[in-house]
């Protein structure tokens, strides 16, 4: 985290990203995603091995059949339309969906080897090391400070709380726009701020892995540029997954891509993996009908 | 409706006429029973204030009663430190459980349980205060003679539902993005709760508290039951051991005793009580309008 940049500012980086993203056309190859294939994906540590995941709400079966596997320090996008359980699953990975009623998980979902839903597993914990970071940027109602030192200092984080504090806002991109005002009101913070501080938040606790559910699609295409940006750089230290809606912003970010479908069959909508591959390959090369049909904009 | 002529001039036509005078008389009906409400608080405060100012005097407040033969002088001094501490004690036991109920109703339950206990919570909120007031009586006071306490345990049944009600519905208001924010975060369900559902609620539960707290100030069916045997003219501060004045039954005693200065004392005593719950209750407004104010932002 030390090893940061610390001078970034949203202005400073927001002329490449638009540009680059005005630049995406159909063939959606962003030159980053081709930078990184330099590393075969194989030879990756596997944080997620998942096989065979169905989730249930009720009796309905939202999500059928998912195996995949999700790599260490990898930025991993779960693209879709709508209702087609991309987001039911990535909150699966931290259990963020054992409060909704009737919901049900069967397979297995291995993380770094340990079943994610044994019966001996605290769930508190499981998110202690996979954090999340959701759509609507949600800040505590406290000082900018306070919002990312409350929950190291819970966890029993105490010595150094300041420099964790800053590591964490460094690590965020946010520490120079912040530095004269931890004291003050995060709610004060602009969209884009409050997402940055939100993840911050997440970052202070040192997770393994960082779950990010269409962070960008509450913000302006400035602020989603910082963000994307600051993904780039997080993925030194952390696994990312994010879900996402806008496939550019797939292209943009992600090494590895997995599109989900839904598949209605007697009156029932079921998510489905359709294909998970290289983002390169989803984008060019899809092997399935649906996923070129989706990422050429013939369909969704 | 046919017969009506869509090119003739637009003026009322058919029974419009009629809906109209309907209309007229309906709104001006409801208008009045609003101005009507508002009208019975100021006709009450205007004449308890009318009659009671009088009595108010720095004496008033800070002597005790001097009774004779012959009738009262002094002030209410030890009944308003009597139902201070009634009430304060009263508050120290429902506040703490009215919030533990309400955080169990929003927090923990589950629809099938939170529905039977917010019911029981109306219902006990409905009670009549003299069957709270004979319930405490049969409870302590049969068996340990009258105390404040007994009273106290009294007025805090009847704040119970209302603190536990109005905190629950506060912590409703705080958004569910913080609870899963502070989840994802590895921070368990307690924890969240203190940390952040009850911050983002405390100026909603500390409305309600006073809202109760006005309620509970001036019960005065269970002090009746509870409280009432004690010396009128002597301050006590041994909540646990004996009965203690207190305003309402000041109130009470007095305006039933006779004598134009004891009636006087009465009207008195009613404005320094009705003062103290109306500033609580403006206060918890002003508090209430601003939280909402916070969590909209």
């Amino acid at each position: 985290m030390s090893d940061l940049s610390p001078t970034r500012s949203p202005e400073s980086n927001m002329d490449d990203s638009r540009s680059e993203a005005d630049a995406v056309s159909m063939p959606l190859i962003a030159p980053l995603a081709a930078e990184q294939q330099s590393v075969s994906i194989e030879t990756r540590e596997v944080v997620f091995d998942l096989k065979d995941i169905n989730v249930y709400y009720g009796t309905a079966l939202a999500l059928e059949g998912v195996t995949m596997q999700i790599y260490k320090n990898v930025i991993t996008a779960m693209i879709g339309p709508s209702g087609c359980g991309k987001s039911t699953f990535v909150r699966s990975l931290n259990r963020m969906n054992d409060s909704i009623p009737g919901f049900r998980l069967t397979g297995n979902a291995l993380y770094h080897g340990n079943d994610i839903y044994a019966s001996s597993v605290d769930p508190v914990e499981v998110r202690r090391r996979i954090g999340m970071v959701f759509q609507k940027p949600n800040p505590f109602p406290k000082s900018i400070y306070d919002n990312v030192a409350w929950a190291p200092r819970i966890l029993g984080m105490r010595s150094g709380l300041d420099e964790r504090v800053e590591q964490a806002l460094r690590g965020a991109a946010l520490w120079d726009e912040v530095k004269d005002r931890l004291k003050r009101s995060a709610l004060g913070l602009s969209g884009g701020q409050q997402q940055r501080l939100c993840i911050a938040r997440s970052i202070a606790i040192e997770p393994d892995v960082l779950l990010l559910d269409e962070p960008a699609s509450a913000l302006d295409p400035i602020a989603t540029a910082s963000i994307e940006e600051l993904m780039h750089q997080l993925k030194r230290d952390y696994t990312l997954v994010i879900v996402t809606h806008n496939m550019q912003q797939a292209a943009r970010v992600a090494e590895r891509t997995a599109f989900f479908s839904l598949e209605v069959s007697e009156g029932k909508r079921t998510g489905v993996l359709v294909e998970y591959d290289d983002t390169t390959k989803i984008f060019t090369r899809p092997s399935d009908k649906r996923t070129e049909d989706y990422v050429t904009g013939r369909f969704g | 409706m046919s017969a009506i002529d869509h090119t003739g001039p637009l003026t009322a036509t058919g029974n419009l006429r009629r809906r109209q005078r309907v209309d007229r008389t309906m709104r001006a009906l409801a208008t009045g029973a609003a101005i009507f409400a508002v009208a019975i608080l100021v006709i009450v405060i205007y004449s308890i204030a009318q009659r009671g100012a009088s009595q108010l005097s720095i004496g008033f407040l800070t002597k005790n009663p001097t009774t004779t033969i012959n009738g009262t002088g002094g002030g209410i001094k030890n009944a308003i430190i009597g139902s201070g501490l009634i009430v304060a004690v009263a508050t120290a036991m429902a506040l703490p459980l009215g919030v533990l109920i309400a955080i169990y109703l929003t927090e923990f339950s589950t629809p099938r349980m939170a529905a039977p206990i917010r019911l029981a919570l109306d219902l006990l909120n409905g009670l009549p205060s003299i069957v709270i007031g004979v319930f405490v009586f049969g409870l302590i006071v049969l068996s340990s003679g009258e105390t404040g306490f007994a009273g106290s345990f009294a007025l805090s049944i009847i704040m119970l539902p209302l603190i536990a009600r109005n905190t629950a519905e506060s912590l409703t208001l705080v958004p569910k993005d913080l609870r899963d924010a502070s989840h994802a975060l590895g921070i368990s369900r307690w924890r969240t709760t203190t940390g952040v559902v009850i911050p983002s609620a405390l100026s909603g539960i500390l409305t309600g508290t006073v809202l109760a707290i006005a309620r509970a100030a001036g019960e005065t069916a269970p002090l009746l039951l509870t409280t009432s045997l004690f010396n009128p003219n002597a301050t006590s501060f041994n909540i646990f051991g004996t009965s203690l004045p207190n305003i309402p039954l000041d109130i009470f005693n007095l305006s039933e005793s006779g004598g134009a200065a004891n009636q006087a004392s009465a009207w008195g005593a009613a404005l320094v009580l009705m003062a103290f719950i109306l500033v609580g209750s403006l206060s918890a407004r002003a508090m209430l309008a601003r939280s909402r104010r916070m969590m909209s932002r």
